[in-house]
């Protein structure tokens, strides 16, 4: 009970703290999922109709995430520096595969006899894309953005070991003085911090999809 | 025969062949066809014909190997596909309606590819929604899922008649339906059809629907290759070869009897008296006359009774209350096929011709209509002479 008191005390101490990187934590997220997700939809959509270029970024995006993290976050620091840069790069090439293989698996779903009658009544193939394969296909593709972001926004944490921005900050300190005072609270407030921003952000997406998914599809 | 050959047609196939890579056979080969406008054309055949080929040739869904295709006058072989095919309506088994989007904005998909002003499409569609029988307040904003089977083929044809295509292409519209609502589609189709005129092309494996659906009949083997190309009660009166004959199957004699109307038969006089005339000169009517049986009329001529030699005589009764109930009764727009249906239950084995109010304007005995059938049989069969006269001169007369 006490150490939930403390806990509290602690966070309601450095409240300026804990929500300045709770911000920097979130915009890190915001910034590698839109980046991500225009990319992987792209690389979807170029790939779809083509079983060899499907395999390839398959294979690529899933190598990617097979790096390890500690690995992955550290290798591109001598091309970009220390901070931001690497932090954002490591994070994106962790979010393409759910995405990507959500787009290409969405578009590939679609009932090729809707594709027949768009077709036959003179729908070109961008008309197509965008008229049908895409709002068919978004569900799917919502789906794999909001894997890729609570896969993100957990990942973030790391992002302080190379000098980036967020709430792993709160748990590298309580590591690096473990056993000291307050090095647990210092965990925890990263911790529970990360998992609330990783619900929001999960909210908010399930939202947007309740509002661009035709009912039809529903 | 040849009066199809001062207009031009809708649609002329010019030796079109398909070859898929790697296929011994093509799937169409060198099929040239003329399409009239306002007709529709049946294309039937066995599966693996090439039927569905030939009809996606046409809106070059599948782009032809050889040949050319030339639509109103106008050779499309080289054309925009996509432009192409916003003037032609397509409608497949399957329908495909787009299931994200709403029926109204299903309906206006060509509309709002060709730019049409807004008013213009939303009253567009309440016209087609309603032309198809789906109150448009009901289901203009409903979506595909909502709607049954019967319901979406509807609605896959408004979309297809969308910006009033001038011709139709469909490809077994009707074969994943039930045979009840397919029966109520088929004539709701052929009454929509009789007012708008379309130029439709429409593939089925079904011999039957074809003979109801067709104005013509392409009866084709495989690649293409039409066996006969003829009015359905032509091919039901002569089928040209066993493959045809095979393939409109056993009674096809019953079935050209549906393309006969009962209107347009001459009837032979039948003996008939009177309810209130005697025995003594009723049975003067029948010893006179060949037939077997007499018809008894009331006042109004309506048709009463069947009365035989072996009824008269035998009481007092009058004549009204002798033989057997007149039930097999039809009127003049009836088809042959429904009056032998009546004829075939009837105690005289004949069937009374009656007008709207139910006077009798004739007796159909069965030679009447062994009389249509040989007729039927002799003009078809002169019709293909004449054909073969013109091609082959030295074809020996008859």
């Amino acid at each position: 009970m006490s150490g939930i008191t403390n806990w509290f005390e602690y966070v309601g101490d450095r409240w300026s703290d804990v929500w300045g990187a709770s911000w920097d934590h979130l915009m890190l997220v915001i910034q590698v999922m839109i980046v991500a997700t225009v990319l992987s939809v792209a690389v979807g959509v170029a790939v779809r109709n083509n079983a060899t270029l499907r395999n390839i970024a398959l294979g690529v995006a899933g190598i990617l995430i097979t790096i390890p993290s500690l690995a992955l976050f550290t290798i591109f620091i001598p091309i970009v520096g220390l901070g931001f840069k690497p932090a954002f790069i490591a994070l994106l090439l962790y979010a393409i595969l759910p995405i990507l293989r959500n787009t290409i698996t969405g578009l590939r779903e679609v009932d090729p006899n809707v594709l027949e009658s768009a077709r036959g009544m003179g729908l070109n193939g961008t008309q197509r894309l965008i008229r049908v394969q895409l709002p068919l296909a978004w569900p799917v593709i919502l789906a794999g953005i909001r894997v890729s972001t609570l896969i993100t926004t957990g990942f973030a944490a790391i992002a302080t070991l190379v000098a980036g921005p967020g709430l792993g900050i709160f748990i590298k300190d309580g590591l690096r003085r473990l056993g000291l005072p307050l090095s647990m609270e210092s965990v925890w407030t990263g911790t529970i911090f990360t998992i609330l921003l990783a619900l929001a952000l999960d909210l908010v997406l399930s939202t947007i999809g309740r509002f661009t998914t035709s009912r039809g599809v529903r | 025969m040849n009066q199809s050959d001062t207009t031009e047609p809708m649609i002329r196939l010019d030796r079109v062949s398909k070859v898929y890579p790697g296929q011994s056979s093509p799937a169409v080969a060198e099929l040239s066809l003329d399409i009239a406008r306002g007709e529709v054309l049946v294309l039937v055949g066995p599966s693996g014909c090439g039927k569905s080929t030939t009809l996606r040739l046409i809106n070059r869904m599948i782009e032809p190997s050889n040949g050319r295709i030339i639509f109103d006058g106008e050779d499309v072989t080289g054309v925009n596909p996509d432009l192409l095919r916003r003037r032609i309506g397509y409608v497949i088994q399957q329908i495909g309606l787009f299931p994200h989007m709403t029926i109204a904005d299903n309906v206006a998909t060509v509309p709002r590819l060709l730019g049409w002003k807004k008013d213009k499409i939303r009253a567009r569609v309440d016209e087609l929604l309603d032309m198809v029988g789906l109150e448009p307040n009901v289901y203009r904003d409903r979506y595909p899922k909502e709607l049954s089977g019967g319901q979406a083929q509807r609605c896959g044809v408004a979309r297809a008649l969308g910006a009033d295509p001038e011709v139709l292409l469909m490809d077994e519209p009707f074969g994943a339906i039930d045979p009840i609502t397919r029966d109520r589609l088929q004539n709701e189709f052929l009454r929509l059809q009789s007012e708008l005129k379309k130029t439709i092309v429409f593939v089925t494996h079904d011999i039957d629907e074809a003979m109801k659906m067709g104005d013509r009949i392409a009866i084709l083997k495989e690649s293409s290759q039409i066996a006969q190309l003829d009015k359905p009660e032509h091919i039901l009166a002569y089928p040209v070869d066993d493959f045809v004959d095979d393939f409109i199957g056993s009674g096809s004699t019953l079935k050209g009897l549906s393309f006969e109307r009962v209107r347009d038969l001459e009837l032979s006089p039948y003996p008939m008296i009177r309810h209130n005339a005697g025995h003594a000169q009723a049975r003067r009517v029948l010893d006179e006359a060949p037939q077997r049986w007499l018809l008894v009329l009331d006042d109004m001529d309506r048709p009463l009774r069947w009365v035989n030699d072996s009824h008269l005589d035998r009481t007092d009764r009058p004549l009204r209350d002798l033989g057997h109930p007149v039930r097999a009764k039809v009127e003049p727009n009836a088809t042959l096929h429904d009056t032998l249906e009546a004829m075939l239950t009837s105690m005289a084995g004949c069937a009374c011709v009656i007008d709207k109010r139910g006077s009798l304007q004739g007796v159909v005995e069965i030679e009447a209509l062994t009389d249509v059938i040989r007729r039927l049989r002799a003009n078809a069969r002169k019709h293909y002479e004449d054909e073969n006269g013109q091609s082959q001169p030295t074809g020996t007369p008859s």
